[in-house]
């Protein structure tokens, strides 16, 4: 494959993450812009979780990845530390997987 | 005090493996899809943005072109950007020092800094999940493009279910009013609805769109 791609995935990785870092720092200082610009990723992280258990593609999926899902919410919901909910939402999809499901 | 940052140290190390161990899948993809073993490594270190780096591979190994693949992988980058706005203060203050933490905003890094409540942890929470996922996602990468097709599929272990996880319990701690929470419902709720109609990394960033009403809101005095 030519360099030329990589180089053009690179730099529009680049400038994208750029581009979101240098419109914050022209926000003013102290007056809550930033406080406010908060709330914006609470809704994407939501769009993210949502697409990552259900999409398949273009498609909307019931598969293992939903009631990992579920046992992670509850793990979450008491407390349970990362790692916990992480090992504990894998092991039900691998297992419900290999029951065949 | 030092119990609350060694609960930030751990979770970014559980996060990094996580990463890392899907980054092998990317190494094997990508020279699979013809890149060589240094260009799938440059992709990890420079691009440095998972989903963007999967889908561009695999479009330019399917022969889809540099455009037809920039495009996708783009998009996909672009809530980078948003991220990045949302950091403000997280982010350092001198030239250089933003410049090297824009290229270190991803998912897992807002996520976690986010979901700090403590604003000082902030900035540690972005800093030491960026740090553990920049090692074992190169690492990761390197082995993949290396090893090939040893490694079996890693939705057989669950990998694909660890994300959303991952996500959700760094969601939890942000959504602490009614309003925030409507927004996550929203959001959820618009990108499943994209989801069938728009490109990938549309729906995604479309959920930024429920944040409208809170933001619109709060812009008044």
């Amino acid at each position: 494959m030519s360099w030329a791609a990589v180089i053009a995935l690179c730099g529009a990785a680049y400038a994208l993450k750029m581009a979101g870092a240098l419109a914050a720092s022209r926000a003013p200082e102290g007056d809550g812009v930033s406080a406010r610009l908060d709330v914006v990723v609470v809704p994407v992280i939501a769009g993210l979780i949502a697409v990552q258990t259900l999409g398949e593609g273009r498609d909307v999926v019931l598969d293992p990845r939903v009631p990992a899902l579920l046992v992670a919410g509850a793990l979450v919901w008491h407390r349970a530390p990362l790692l916990v909910v992480v090992l504990a939402a894998g092991a039900t999809a691998a297992l419900l997987r290999a029951a065949g499901l | 005090m030092a119990g609350v940052h060694d609960r930030v140290l751990r979770d970014a190390l559980s996060i990094g493996v996580a990463t890392g161990v899907y980054a092998v899948s990317f190494g094997v993809l990508s020279v699979a899809a013809g890149f060589s073993v240094t260009q799938t490594c440059v992709m990890s270190l420079v691009a440095f943005t998972g989903a963007s780096q999967f889908t561009f591979v695999s479009v330019m190994g399917a022969g889809g072109g540099v455009a037809g693949a920039l495009a996708p992988a783009a998009l996909l980058a672009a809530r980078n950007g948003i991220y990045a706005l949302s950091l403000g203060p997280v982010l350092g203050r001198g030239r250089w020092r933003r410049a090297l933490d824009a290229h270190l905003v991803i998912d897992e890094s807002t996520a976690m800094a986010h979901a700090q409540r403590d604003p000082a942890d902030r900035r540690r929470g972005f800093v030491l999940t960026a740090a553990a996922i920049f090692a074992c996602w190169n690492a990761g990468t390197l082995a993949g493009a290396l090893a090939g097709g040893v490694l079996g599929d890693p939705r057989s272990v669950g990998l694909d279910a660890v994300f959303p996880a991952v996500f959700l319990a760094l969601l939890v701690p942000q959504v602490r009013t009614r309003g925030a929470l409507g927004t996550a419902i929203a959001g959820a709720a618009i990108a499943v609805l994209l989801l069938g109609v728009a490109p990938a990394g549309v729906p995604v960033m479309a959920a930024a769109l429920a944040a409208v009403p809170l933001l619109v809101r709060g812009a008044r005095p």
